[in-house]
């Protein structure tokens, strides 16, 4: 019987992890149709920027309520963590709390995880509490509706699933030890654990025969680790990837002043043969170095493709928070353009390019794009590029890049700015500023009165 | 007001054969928008004040092509700033001051990578560093105890981490500086960045710097303070969208350091 529980364990974490680490190599495989772009460079920097960031959460508490309550939950996510290795080594080997060998100290990391546990407990409370009865803009935007909103919500009530499984599995465990029960009791006489929270519980349990207790300690703690394996599993379907990926996500990040966008160095090339006076006009265009053959990439973005790994990254990494878009200015006022949605948009997109590729060995074209399909040009023109949105993200994400490539595919390729705009852009080429003014009078300032 | 102000041009430094001590940028905004102009001329007059050996590049100044670049044009931006590092470079310009937060950004930011380097200086950070040397001295007079709120310029705040400057001249007026709720990195905008000031907005159900003075109206100001002739024209107009121009102002601060000065 023990063997078989082994057995079954060791099954069932393969499994978990098998597709988890297939999951994570399609979304590997995904980020990777994206164009690349080096951000390798000052790695001192960007290893402070996520140990300041990611680890040490400093965005999140910039928001104070929404923000500790997410620190506290992150805390006992990552600490509880460490029960797991426990879990798992005593699922493998049949063993009964391995490490409880270390006496004194295992018992305050047991009191502790309990105590965080709980803690875990009333802050997914509260969260639901935000989402679902307070209203609170972000989480009720129109984004937000069917599988974002649902999704949001299973997280929650699986993380109080998990926790209330955690602490009734401890109960059971310490009656039993209690029980001086074989297998559970430590032959020392001393008890497995501390349980500061779980032993509350104990007047539920009370009058329970030691199998009983055995069924439940084992119901709850084979839920528990299977629940585990799920929920690893649910990330890749979730928002929640930030948990792991909220981390390569901002040390891959701009760390360049967020006003500073980057120079195209095709558009460089031509405009500096343009502006040559050797250059031959009757040449044969030269190959351009570093293309797929007879193709010349495009300026700008209309896919996914031609956004860089980076921005993909983003879109994996994107909580759904949506303290983006509470604090654009476009979205403020009423327009359609969420930066939230267009990361949104920019994972469903992937997503469904990655179903594609997953179905016929490679992409097929599907007659549909990111642009228009997903994102519409009312949105791209909205934003005031003013970095909010970069701003406010608690793990630097980039929404205002992605809608900067939109508009540079939509002025260079299609010539489809507004028509105002492009009066305003034919003034600065013909007189070099963007109203219609000579050049000449540029100067007449300083002897006007 | 036939006022006196000596605004040299580089073409006429180079005939003289000197170099100036900075070149200030004017832009487009300040050389033909009635209301910037009054800033441009403003800050001469304290360049003129501080004994600041400046020259302007006149009529060989051209759009530096940020709204290009925002809006998505990089072929009209790199063709205006490869005419723009033409000039500057053969000028050998060092250091650059300008009152505008869009050209201070693409300066300092955009044009090194096409071979421009400059030491770029937004006239905020240059004013102070010319009360620091002493080459110019700050009284309250005028606006001294006067409820004041700056609007941080996108690019020249959350863009590129400048938030004191500013903050420290207003100080120096000795005005009674009043923070809005959104302001410093989570300053909203004014609406006019990325090429908004040159199309009508998408639709919705406010425009973006009627939303933002309401904001600024909130503290209560005399002055509402700006740093950007954009910004300026979008809380000008939202100040009168609000029908409140008649208490309360919009100054740059070069304006209000001028003002208080009597120039």
């Amino acid at each position: 019987m023990q063997i078989l529980a082994q057995i079954v364990f060791i099954l069932a974490l393969a499994i978990g992890i098998g597709i988890f680490v297939r999951n994570i190599r399609r979304m590997i495989r995904n980020i990777k149709l994206g164009r690349e772009i080096d951000r390798t460079d000052n790695p001192g920097a960007r290893w402070r920027k996520m140990a300041k960031i990611a680890l040490g959460q400093y965005k999140m508490v910039r928001r104070p309520v929404s923000g500790i309550v997410h620190v506290i939950v992150y805390i006992g996510f990552i600490i509880i963590n460490i029960e797991v290795l426990e879990i798992i080594i005593d699922g493998i080997f049949g063993t009964h709390r391995i490490f409880a060998f270390a006496g004194e100290p295992y018992r305050y990391l047991i009191g502790a995880f309990e105590i965080l546990a709980l803690l875990v407990l009333l802050g997914v409370i509260i969260f639901w509490i935000r989402r679902n009865v307070m209203n609170i803009y972000r989480f009720r935007a129109r984004e937000i509706t069917s599988w974002p909103k649902n999704d949001a919500n299973y997280i929650l009530y699986f993380e109080m699933v998990l926790m209330t499984l955690f602490l009734v599995m401890n109960a059971a465990d310490y009656q039993l030890q209690l029980n001086l029960a074989p297998h559970y009791a430590m032959t020392s006489g001393e008890i497995a654990g501390a349980f500061p929270v779980s032993s509350f519980l104990l007047p539920l349990l009370d009058g329970f025969s030691n199998s009983t207790l055995i069924i439940i300690e084992r119901t709850a703690w084979w839920l528990h680790i299977l629940g585990i394996l799920f929920f690893l599993n649910y990330l890749y379907y979730s928002k929640h990837l930030h948990i792991l990926l909220a981390f390569p996500n901002v040390y891959y990040s701009k760390i360049r002043p967020k006003a500073e966008f980057d120079n195209i160095d095709a558009v460089t090339k031509e405009v500096q043969l343009m502006m040559d006076p050797d250059t031959d006009p009757f040449a044969a265009p030269a190959e351009p170095e570093g293309e797929a053959e007879g193709e010349p990439a495009k300026f700008g973005a209309s896919d996914i493709f031609d956004l860089n790994t980076v921005q993909l990254l983003n879109s994996y990494t994107c909580t759904e928070c949506g303290r983006c878009t509470d604090q654009c200015p476009a979205n403020n006022t009423g327009k359609l353009l969420s930066p939230r949605k267009i990361m949104m948009d920019t994972r469903d997109r992937l997503e469904e390019v990655g179903e594609n590729i997953n179905k016929n060995g490679k992409f097929v074209d599907d007659g549909k794009q990111l642009l228009d399909d997903y994102i519409q040009r009312e949105e791209i023109w909205a934003c005031t590029t003013c970095q909010m949105c970069v701003e406010a993200c608690p793990v630097g994400i980039d929404p205002m890049s992605i809608i900067v490539e939109m508009r540079r595919y939509l002025m260079m390729e299609q010539s489809a700015g507004p028509a105002d705009l492009n009066n305003a852009l034919s003034n600065i080429e013909n007189n070099g500023a963007p109203w219609p003014y000579n050049q000449m009078d540029r100067l007449n300032w300083a002897t006007e009165n | 007001m036939a006022e006196n102000i000596k605004v040299p041009t580089m073409a006429e430094y180079m005939a003289e054969g000197k170099k100036p001590e900075v070149l200030f940028w004017v832009g487009c905004s300040g050389s033909f928008d009635d209301r910037a102009k009054k800033i441009t001329k403003a800050f001469v007059r304290l360049l003129n004040r501080a004994n600041v050996d400046f020259a302007v590049l006149g009529t060989e100044e051209s759009c530096t092509g940020d709204p290009a670049k925002r809006a998505g044009n990089e072929f009209l931006y790199q063709m205006q700033a490869a005419g723009n590092i033409e000039v500057l470079n053969g000028y050998e310009i060092k250091k650059i001051v300008t009152t505008c937060p869009h050209c201070f950004n693409i300066m300092k930011n955009e044009y090194p990578g096409l071979g421009g380097n400059y030491e770029v200086m937004h006239h905020t950070t240059f004013l102070k560093s010319l009360l620091e040397e002493g080459r110019l001295t700050v009284e309250g007079g005028k606006f001294k105890g006067k409820r004041i709120t700056f609007h941080d310029p996108c690019y020249l705040g959350r863009g590129n981490g400048i938030y004191e400057a500013p903050r420290d001249l207003l100080r120096k007026l000795e005005v009674e500086l009043v923070e809005m709720k959104r302001c410093k990195k989570d300053a909203m905008c004014c609406g006019a960045g990325g090429a908004q000031m040159f199309k009508e907005p998408e639709p919705g159900k406010e425009d973006v710097n009627v939303a933002r003075t309401e904001q600024a109206i909130e503290v209560k100001p005399e002055v509402i303070a700006a740093g950007c002739p954009f910004c300026n024209t979008m809380m000008t107009d939202g100040v009168k969208a609000k029908n409140r121009e008649d208490n309360i102002a919009v100054m740059d601060i070069a304006e209000m350091i001028a003002t208080a000065e009597d120039l």
